[in-house]
């Protein structure tokens, strides 16, 4: 009864289809899309140094950055041990 | 001299086969010189699909490997005198020929003609690599479904690195407006967006492809059929016209825009 209901009304049931397809296609290319090269991962490293140090002293070999992958979500995971704080010139 | 276009997709059964020969088909309706290639070695289909399957005498290994010379092996076709098939090998495999040997012909079909459309194999290894091997541009064929644009992301990616062609072109094949309306089926938009390549044209799913490779005639001979029609439109983009896209083209867009209007889309 709820399922012919559903089909009368249409919408909420079949707009969600096209919906999950978007949502399945986003995720899976971003998991596909994800292999990067160890060449990428290292010139990805290289550059977030490259920010980091002008900041922050760290221990560079002790520094990890990987992909975390969860269910809905991807993230770029950083570890990186701080050594020390530059002293920065006070803006403002 | 002319271009070679490749036509891929990495996804079986999206219809590359179809859209080489009704593209190649609708470009010498156009008066131009055409060459189809079939580089499915140990499948070949693009022969059955153009109706020219019992006049195969040699294939593209015979070409390749010399035993004969590439014009006896090129099939003319009866209904436009530019137009000509090479066959693939269909008792071979992938690996009797190699991308090199697949650079020099593409050379050589190019010399006479405007046009080598190569119709490529499903997959991503040898025969994917010998059939993009000689071409200078490529049509990624894809169809409204996760998978089918899962592998032409792949495709594209691939393409983008491995080879010269930066910028393929994308087709969208099968579309059923009716579903994309009910939101049962990925729309251009959304297809768009992830493959984020030009769209060269949308192909409306159509009994009238079936009907048209059961008899072994291209859909674009037929003045009813909307599939025919549309490859039309493409094959104008590819030589440079500005063609519009279709009404029927267009529904994907046009739903979007009512649904932007009724504040009912996000982002």
């Amino acid at each position: 009864m709820l399922d012919l209901l559903q089909r009368i009304l249409g919408r909420e049931t079949s707009r969600a289809s096209k919906n999950v397809a978007t949502e399945r296609l986003r995720l899976v290319l971003m998991h596909d899309r994800m292999d990067l090269t160890p060449q990428m991962m290292d010139s990805l490293r290289s550059d977030i140094l490259k920010v980091i140090t002008d900041y922050l002293e760290i221990d560079e070999a002790n520094m990890e950055i990987a992909f975390h992958r969860d269910k809905g979500s991807i993230a770029l995971v950083a570890s990186i041990p701080v050594v020390k704080m530059k002293r920065l010139p006070t803006c403002m | 001299m002319g271009e070679v276009l490749v036509v891929t997709s990495g996804k079986g059964g999206v219809g590359k086969t179809t859209t080489t020969a009704n593209l190649g088909t609708a470009l010498a309706m156009m008066g131009f010189r055409v060459i189809l290639m079939d580089t499915d070695i140990g499948l070949r289909n693009l022969d059955v699909v153009m109706g020219l399957e019992n006049r195969i005498v040699y294939d593209l290994v015979d070409v390749t490997s010399g035993r004969c010379r590439l014009k006896q092996a090129l099939i003319r076709d009866r209904r436009f005198e530019s137009l000509s098939l090479l066959p693939a090998a269909q008792t071979k495999d992938k690996t009797a020929v190699n991308p090199e040997q697949m650079k020099v012909l593409c050379e050589e079909l190019r010399q006479d003609v405007d046009y080598v459309l190569v119709d490529c194999p499903a997959g991503i290894e040898q025969g994917f690599k010998n059939a993009t091997a000689g071409a200078s541009q490529a049509l990624v064929v894809t169809t409204p479904e996760v998978a089918a644009v899962r592998d032409a992301d792949r495709i594209i990616g691939l393409l983008q690195a491995d080879t010269e062609m930066r910028h393929p072109k994308l087709i969208l094949n099968r579309y059923r407006p009716q579903m994309v309306k009910r939101g049962d089926m990925l729309d251009v938009e959304d297809v768009k967006e992830h493959l984020a390549i030009e769209l060269l044209g949308i192909v409306p799913e159509d009994e009238s492809i079936i009907i048209s490779t059961n008899k072994g005639e291209p859909a674009v001979l037929n003045v009813n059929s909307r599939a025919g029609e549309a490859y039309r439109n493409i094959s104008r983009r590819i030589v440079g016209e500005e063609v519009p896209l279709m009404d029927i083209e267009d529904a994907g867009a046009f739903m979007n825009r009512i649904r932007r209007l009724l504040g009912l889309r996000t982002g």
